[in-house]
């Protein structure tokens, strides 16, 4: 005997997750499609439960909320630190302007996700973006300096130092240099 | 950081450098495999035979002989298979000239032999820390240069 059967799979999606979430005791609330808010701090392992379980009906757990909060961090700190005009004067309140979360919280998440800073992930773009600068050999050092906020064209130099172990002009040399023997080559 | 272990590459022909460097890792909390070769000839035959796992970090020592670290530093910028792996040059050397010159063959960090087993320890730490950056957060790799 043949049945023909009509669905809904958002119905079925539903179901399935109220299952698989009571099953495991993870209080919840489906926020929208494909998008569920986890009301409680689950552990990795329960974490890794939920996936497997999941994953029998053909359901994955794309990103936790914390990892996707993460690279809206990151876009939004690359977004600052690469845009035309100068460099914000708070970082801390452009970030929270931007994401509408406290401050305290934002830091919280990445570093737990990331194992650094948001501090010194917005010097490592800034140190990026000055590379890039440089290697344009467009803009003076002054300008750079001006452009990534620095109070000063020595305190721009310290920084880039500091973190890359070479100075600016070094940098500048290297990469020219560079560009001669790939030329000499073809 | 990434699932599968970072695959480490030490071309060294000190046996006590060798030695402290896997012991420095082995110490690190991060998912690393170590390799060691002893020098520039084994190093340069390792990483054209095919089939081998490429690292997707290479210390090399500048000093050894039959091939020097320079050379194999020239070599293997010559070959289109082995550029995406991140090439530390590692040194007792500490002249900036000497430091310039291997950014400017195409080093992407270098790093002086610290004595002490902790700096070694901090240092490899961050190494990794950053190369993790610019595999994963689309930094431009032409711009990777970092000296410790």
């Amino acid at each position: 005997m043949k049945l023909y059967l009509k669905f809904d799979t958002n119905i079925a999606f539903k179901q399935i997750m109220l299952e698989q979430l009571n099953k495991l005791q993870i209080p919840f609330t489906i926020v929208g499609f494909a998008e569920i808010e986890i009301n409680d701090y689950v552990t990795s392992e329960g974490m890794a439960e939920l996936s497997e379980n999941l994953s029998q009906y053909g359901i994955e757990v794309v990103e936790t909320q914390k990892s996707i909060l993460v690279q809206k961090i990151k876009d939004t700190i690359i977004e600052m630190v690469n845009s035309e005009e100068r460099l914000p004067t708070s970082n801390s309140a452009y970030l929270t302007g931007k994401l509408k979360q406290r401050y305290g919280y934002l830091s919280l998440v990445f570093s737990e996700v990331t194992f650094t800073s948001i501090e010194n992930f917005i010097l490592l773009q800034k140190t990026e973006r000055a590379k890039h600068l440089i290697s344009t050999n467009e803009p003076t050092f002054t300008e750079i300096a001006y452009m990534l906020n620095y109070s000063s064209v020595a305190y721009f130099s310290n920084q880039f130092k500091s973190i890359t172990g070479i100075t600016p002009s070094a940098f500048q040399r290297i990469i020219n240099k560079r560009r001669e023997m790939s030329k000499k080559k073809e | 950081m990434p699932k599968e272990p970072i695959r480490i590459l030490l071309a060294d022909d000190d046996e006590d450098d060798r030695l402290f460097f896997k012991e420095a890792f082995d110490e690190i909390k991060l998912n690393t495999s170590v390799s060691l070769v002893n020098d520039g000839v084994e190093l340069m035959n390792y990483l054209t035979m095919d089939g081998n796992q490429l690292p997707h970090i290479l210390f090399l020592d500048l000093n050894m002989p039959r091939k020097t670290g320079i050379d194999c530093l020239l070599e293997i910028k010559q070959l289109a298979h082995l550029k995406d792996i991140a090439i530390v040059i590692y040194s007792t050397s500490a002249s900036d000239i000497d430091i310039e010159e291997t950014f400017v063959q195409g080093a992407n960090v270098y790093i002086k032999k610290p004595s002490e087993f902790s700096s070694l320890k901090k240092i490899l730490e961050q190494v990794i820390t950053i190369n993790w950056q610019y595999q994963t957060s689309g930094l431009d790799r032409d711009n990777y240069m970092l000296s410790l």
